[in-house]
């Protein structure tokens, strides 16, 4: 089997969330603290977001919200269409969601000072990651590696790494290719559609891809 | 000696216990995450042993870590009855009520908390304060290397200013404060994270049960198994609406043929308990299909059987603080119908893992839709207890606590 110059490091990922000073109880306030929020909130309520309420209508909280408390499903469907896989900075996420906001309250004024149903908090995660000291430097032990892991740990390498290397990818793809010159499986690993599947969906469906690769 | 100091629960589960709820991955997380406190200390404060949500969650969350070799003690502060009448009355004003405290309250307060304080050794690395009661206790951090932690439980969204402005000075001199819910906070210069409260899925009130037992209580308090039942429990108090639930039942039952359960406690040690229990009564007029059970404080197993036997679990509250009973019929994929006040909608995501309800007449609407929909029903109860397992569980109390510590290293 082929092995990896430089191994692939798994690590223990956790969150803890803090309480922002910044709410928003119209749709109107919360187009002015999406332009003020702390990059940190942006991160946490979009792909943070990801991670839970897979059962929800739509994957990020802004669009759940302006659902549920403000009754705006046309906004509601745009913001929920924001894919952070085509962002590869928190300002052209930050944009995309501005953007698709201030469109909507040009045209649709009366909204933005209409009382929502329940406020929007403003929240942060801070993200803990420590090395698991496991490696992998084979197909076989990322498959095996991907089974032990943490979902937390799955959604932070899976997910989030997109935004912190500034990837159009994720980190088990990135090792792949790089590490084991493999592009075609690292492509069919990255097409794994993460706004449809479960956390716990998504790790079976990466182990089955590379599980087939191995066996093919 | 003032200060009691619990000692952990021995026969209790044990951390590899729960990797039958959450998985060997997450078990094996917390314990890379521990590794990373591995000689630090922590002190647990709060107002009592037994009894109440706080006290609950510290049993079993102490002995956890430790477990998990972060040294955790756990010490309860004494006070003489009118200390606690004073604590009551705060705990009523924080929660909105109008404050009717005499003008010597706060220094009855804060001589009780001082008196407490010169029993009580401070050296640990992390000490964590629950709850306002032990709140002055702050004022032994002067010249100590230990981080201070505020663990609110309460929702102090409508606080009475007499009392919020009287302890935020003492909260603001913490390192951090954590509440249970965003919509609890009150806007603090210090930081705020936000740690929901947490069930035990291994404890009696929430592990599975065998049929036969789930069938000898329905059989032991004359329910009919065959027949919808809908169930609130609850102790009997009136921020409960107990009554109001009744009259939902009976525009309920005009339509369809169900039973109702109205199980708690509180009704023979507490003499309001006691008069809302003949309110309840009254209401229920002898109607042989309206179950009241006033049980004693040990019956965890008999609330367990009767939320898993439910159709239907209702939260009728008027006020509320987060409403854990809300999140253990959740974990037993009960579809719930709850009242849309304190921490109930963290938990009852209205119309995906729930129904939120404002009124009786909503609260009858949502449980006529509800049985009449029953595979909409059991969906809601499966996202409901995923829901669960995925944010208010213990392990996910452990995790937190351990991340909070942590947090003070990483901001250094």
């Amino acid at each position: 089997m082929r092995e990896a110059k430089e191994p692939f490091q798994f690590v223990t990922a956790s969150y803890l969330i803090r309480i922002c000073q910044d709410r928003a109880a119209t749709l109107g306030e919360l187009a002015a603290n999406l332009h003020s929020c702390s990059d940190a909130s942006i991160f946490h309520h979009t792909f943070q977001s990801l991670e839970r309420q897979h059962y929800t209508s739509f994957s990020n909280d802004f669009a759940q919200w302006v659902l549920a408390s403000c009754n705006e499903a046309a906004l509601a469907e745009r913001l929920a269409a924001v894919d952070v896989r085509d962002c590869t900075s928190l300002r052209s996420l930050r944009d995309s969601l501005t953007g698709s906001v201030d469109s909507y309250l040009q045209t649709n004024p009366s909204s933005a000072s209409r009382p929502a149903f329940e406020p929007f908090y403003f929240c942060e995660a801070l993200e803990f990651t420590v090395p698991r000291g496991e490696k992998a430097v084979t197909l076989l032990e990322l498959e095996e590696g991907i089974r032990r892991i943490s979902l937390h740990t799955v959604h932070h390498h899976f997910i989030n790494s997109r935004l912190r290397l500034h990837l159009q990818t994720n980190d088990f793809s990135h090792w792949i290719q790089n590490g084991l010159n493999l592009p075609e499986l690292a492509q069919r690993v990255d097409r794994i559609d993460i706004y449809t599947h479960t956390l716990d969906g998504l790790r079976e469906q990466l182990i089955q891809t590379i599980h087939s690769w191995i066996n093919q | 000696m003032i200060v009691g100091t619990q000692s952990p629960v021995s026969s209790a589960p044990h951390i590899d216990d729960y990797a039958t709820v959450v998985g060997e991955s997450e078990i094996g997380a917390l314990r890379v995450i521990a590794r990373q406190l591995q000689g630090r200390r922590v002190k647990m404060v709060n107002s009592t042993a037994v009894g109440g949500g706080v006290a609950e969650i510290l049993n079993r969350l102490v002995p956890l870590l430790d477990e998990l070799g972060v040294a955790t003690r756990w010490e309860v502060i004494k006070g003489g009855e009118q200390f606690f009448a004073v604590t009551k009355g705060f705990h009523n004003a924080l929660h909105g009520a109008a404050y009717e405290g005499h003008p010597d309250w706060f220094d009855l307060f804060l001589a009780t908390n001082e008196e407490n304080r010169q029993h009580m050794q401070f050296d640990e690395d992390y000490v964590v304060i629950h709850d306002p009661q032990p709140i002055a206790l702050v004022e032994a951090r002067d010249g100590s290397k230990s981080r201070w932690i505020w663990r609110c439980h309460i929702d102090l969204s409508h606080p009475a200013p007499q009392v919020w402005d009287f302890l935020r000075p003492f909260v603001e001199r913490y390192d951090s404060s954590v509440f249970s819910s965003p919509a609890f906070t009150q806007g603090l210069k210090i930081p705020q994270y936000l740690v929901s409260p947490t069930i035990d899925p291994l404890a009696g009130k929430n592990r599975e049960l065998e049929p036969e037992f789930i069938r000898e209580v329905l059989e032991r308090f004359g329910i009919d198994p065959k027949r919808p039942i809908l169930t609130q429990i609850s102790r009997f108090d009136r921020l409960k609406d107990p009554v109001g639930v009744i009259q939902a039942y009976k525009m309920v039952s005009k339509h369809i043929d169900c039973q109702l359960v109205l199980a708690g406690g509180g009704a023979s040690d507490d003499p309001e308990g006691a008069a809302v229990l003949n309110e309840v009564k009254d209401a229920a007029n002898g109607n042989a299909d309206i179950h009241i059970l006033d049980l004693p404080p040990w019956s965890h197993l008999e609330i367990n059987a009767l939320q898993r036997a439910s159709t239907i679990v209702i939260q009728k509250s008027l006020r509320e603080g987060f409403g854990l009973t809300v999140s253990e019929a959740l974990w037993k994929k009960k579809a719930v119908v709850a009242s849309a006040v304190g921490g109930i909608p963290s938990q009852v995501l209205h119309k995906l893992t729930g129904m939120l309800v404002h009124s009786v007449e909503g609260t009858a609407y949502q449980i006529r839709f509800l049985l009449s929909n029953p595979d909409f029903a059991r969906k809601l109860g499966e996202n409901g207890h995923e829901h669960v397992k995925e944010n208010f569980l213990i392990t996910h109390n452990l995790k937190r606590y351990m991340l909070l510590f942590l947090s003070f290293q990483k901001l250094n």
